[in-house]
């Protein structure tokens, strides 16, 4: 198609089909169809290409996740039943992320009961596990990583959260490990330390100094509550750091492959342009571009202009109105068209050797298999 | 000059607010929104402040200017004689600015910095971080110099619908971390502001069901949280088609003959297929706009802009804002 510009067709169904691949990382900026996307794939992958698939949504529209049967986060994939998979042989299971309770799962695999408790119970870690900038995203990557290692699924395909920037997901891991561990993590522990040595011995004096200005900043109750916490997570740390770096080394590989979402938008657009240049620079291997919701007359044989002056005939010497209506409309249509490819062009233009596809705005919103199915077909058509 | 002067300036009636929250799902043009909010209220020679805090740069991006820095910046001006400020909230200097201001900290602050212990304390408690940002933004909103208020309005691009009941609830949040001490008396003031009929929260929409879903569980949310909704912003709209019904094809061939087009079948199929989708969107909209209508708050429909989001295009949504009616 011309007006996927210069960039080379992407082929979903190579993705999909491959059995090197295992697992589908759809990212983007929000509100450009990227859980949808991913749904469509998943089922795309288990009718045609016969694969046990599992999809891991983050934040599902309520009527989209009851076409996949699922009705409340639990966490655990449930196979969607009402597809056409007798010819291939496939699955197709889909979950909903709970990120509390993969926290929760997290600390109980990495503690006794009494422990966990402990830290369940800590007014920090109930902050933390619901609202700590990047839980969602480290969840994601958390839950992935279980997923992947259960090896039970053909293929994974996850949606990101929507984060404020869809970077985000790639850096928790690595904010998370630092955060823990983080100088600063070890001052606050260091009193709760007994017998050990201080690693800080040379800046015992100034941490006097620091320790008073921080008590007196946050609150000596906050700092008990936090150093608590510390403490209570502190033999978690290693376990989180390496699961962190194991689930990052799988992104890297060869069955990893990231598509990037977008629509025909300047903000959707740079985002993508963003995720590109950053998934080149962390060496993880990027697919492709779903270009979503674009808009592309059927009629290809009537320009802007022309219809409009058209319409501006008939309306001026009267009747017609129907014929007026659909020409201004066209007309708008094409010029929309136009302005969407340009607005395309500034991520092909930047990144001329990622294959594109794009997929024509749907009338109305997908909430069923039917239209899931409609448009996998749209993103695979090559 | 009183507001008695300026008939057609209904800002101060019509949005009586002092902050106005402006949050919205991402690509519901929330920024462009913000920005055009800042720029009708300070129509009329009044100065406004527009506010980002989400490092995302969007308000930079919108203008075309370099990446705003944490201080307040002129941004432009408006019809009339007003001005509109900018200002990019970064928690890590709100921490260092609130800690100077009350601590007086010097060689301690920077000695915070080098520990790592502002990327920390942003970290660890997101309840803490919303709290410098928002009181940031208190600070900012209730700022005087001589008695006067140096912002007549002051506009938030605050985090999308799924995160601003938390982002808000500041005092929620910390209350469960900080029971005492300066952090609990900033968060409370804080609150206070935010729950007031001086702030505003305002949802940008636009006429799709997971914009619409997500407007209706965010009023919910706000309303039940205790916050004031404004408006509900709905942007991108179009002017309702003038013959409401679907062109028959052998209309459409009588039309195009007359007008002197070709009317070959594949012109024709073609055309009333895209009119059909037309008409299936706009069914749609309609049914979707009787949703938001029904939520009972105050709906600004704002018009889509042709040539995308330029100056000229954010002077068009101002002046739809603020003479709404």
């Amino acid at each position: 198609m011309p007006s996927d510009n210069a960039a080379p067709p992407l082929d979903v169904d190579r993705i999909l089909a491959d059995p090197g691949v295992r697992i589908v990382v759809c990212c983007g900026a929000g509100g450009v169809g990227k859980t949808t996307t991913a749904a469509a794939l998943a089922l795309r992958a288990a009718e045609q290409h016969g694969r046990r698939t599992v999809v891991l949504t983050i934040d599902p529209a309520r009527r989209l996740a009851q076409s996949l049967g699922l009705t409340e986060l639990d966490n655990t994939p449930r196979q969607v039943k009402g597809i056409d998979v007798e010819d291939s042989g496939g699955e197709l299971h889909a979950m909903m992320l709970d990120m509390k309770r993969t926290f929760d799962d997290v600390v109980l695999a990495h503690t006794d009961p009494a422990k966990a408790a402990e830290i369940f119970a800590n007014p920090f870690y109930q902050a933390m596990s619901s609202t700590f900038a990047g839980t969602q995203e480290y969840m994601a990557m958390e839950k992935l990583g279980q997923l992947h290692a259960r090896g039970e699924w053909d293929l994974i395909v996850v949606d990101t959260p929507p984060s404020r920037s869809a970077l985000d997901f790639l850096d928790a891991p690595a904010r998370l490990s630092r955060f823990l561990d983080g100088r600063m993590l070890r001052l606050l522990l260091a009193p709760a330390r007994t017998g050990g040595r201080s690693m800080f011995s040379l800046v015992t004096a100034s941490f006097g100094m620091f320790s008073r200005v921080v008590q007196k900043v946050i609150g000596t109750q906050l700092l008990t509550d936090l150093s608590g916490f510390v403490a209570a997570l502190d033999s978690m740390f290693g376990g989180f750091r390496q699961r962190a770096e194991q689930t990052y080394r799988i992104l890297q590989a060869r069955e990893t492959a990231f598509l990037l979402v977008a629509a025909p938008e300047p903000d959707a657009v740079r985002e993508a342009a963003y995720f590109a240049g950053r998934l080149g620079a962390e060496q993880m291997p990027l697919a492709g571009l779903v270009l979503n919701r674009v808009h592309r007359p059927t009629v290809t044989e009537l320009g802007t202009a022309e219809s409009r002056a058209a319409a501006d005939r008939l309306a001026a010497a009267g009747g017609h109105e129907g014929t007026v209506e659909v020409l201004r409309a066209h007309a708008a249509l094409a010029e929309q068209a136009v302005r969407e490819q340009q607005v395309a062009a500034r991520f092909t233009e930047a990144f001329p050797q990622v294959p594109a596809v794009s997929v024509t705005a749907q009338p109305a919103d997908v909430h069923d298999v039917d239209g899931l199915r409609t448009i996998a077909a749209a993103i695979s058509r090559h | 000059m009183g507001a008695a002067q300026r008939p057609t300036d209904r800002a101060g009636i019509d949005w009586p607010a002092r902050l106005h929250v402006v949050t919205g799902k991402g690509g519901t043009g929330k920024t462009s929104v913000a920005a055009a909010l800042a720029l009708g209220l300070a129509a009329g020679g009044r100065r406004t402040l527009l506010v980002e805090v989400e490092g995302r740069q969007g308000i930079a991006q919108l203008f075309g200017t370099e990446p705003l820095p944490y201080a307040e910046r002129h941004l432009v001006d408006a019809p009339g004689g007003g001005t509109v400020a900018a200002l990019a909230v970064d928690a890590e200097e709100a921490l260092l600015e609130y800690l100077d201001m009350f601590y007086k900290l010097g060689a301690a602050g920077r000695a915070l910095r080098k520990f790592g212990a502002i990327d920390f304390a942003t970290t660890i408690a997101p309840g803490l971080r919303d709290v410098l940002l928002t009181g940031k933004v208190k600070e900012a909103t209730t700022r005087t110099v001589d008695q006067r208020r140096v912002y007549d309005a002051v506009v938030l691009d605050a985090p999308p619908t799924g995160r601003i009941g938390r982002f808000l609830n500041v005092t929620a949040e910390t209350a469960r971390l900080a029971k005492m001490g300066p952090i609990k008396t900033q968060s409370d003031g804080v609150s206070a502001l935010l729950r007031s009929p001086m702030t505003a929260v305002h949802v940008v929409t636009l006429l799709e069901e997971m914009p619409v879903q997500e407007t209706v569980d965010a009023i919910a949310e706000l309303t039940s949280l205790g916050f004031g909704v404004g408006r509900v912003i709905v942007n991108g709209t179009r002017a309702p088609l003038p013959t409401g019904r679907l062109v028959t094809e052998a209309e459409l061939t009588r039309g195009l003959r007359a007008a002197g087009l070709p009317a070959s079948t594949g012109i024709v199929t073609g055309l009333h297929h895209e009119a059909r989708d037309l008409m299936i969107r706009r069914e749609l909209e309609d049914s979707l706009r009787t949703d938001l209508v029904d939520l009972g708050v105050p709906l600004v429909e704002l018009p889509l802009l042709p040539d995308g989001v330029n100056r000229a295009g954010l002077e068009v949504l101002a002046a739809a804002l603020v003479q709404a009616d």
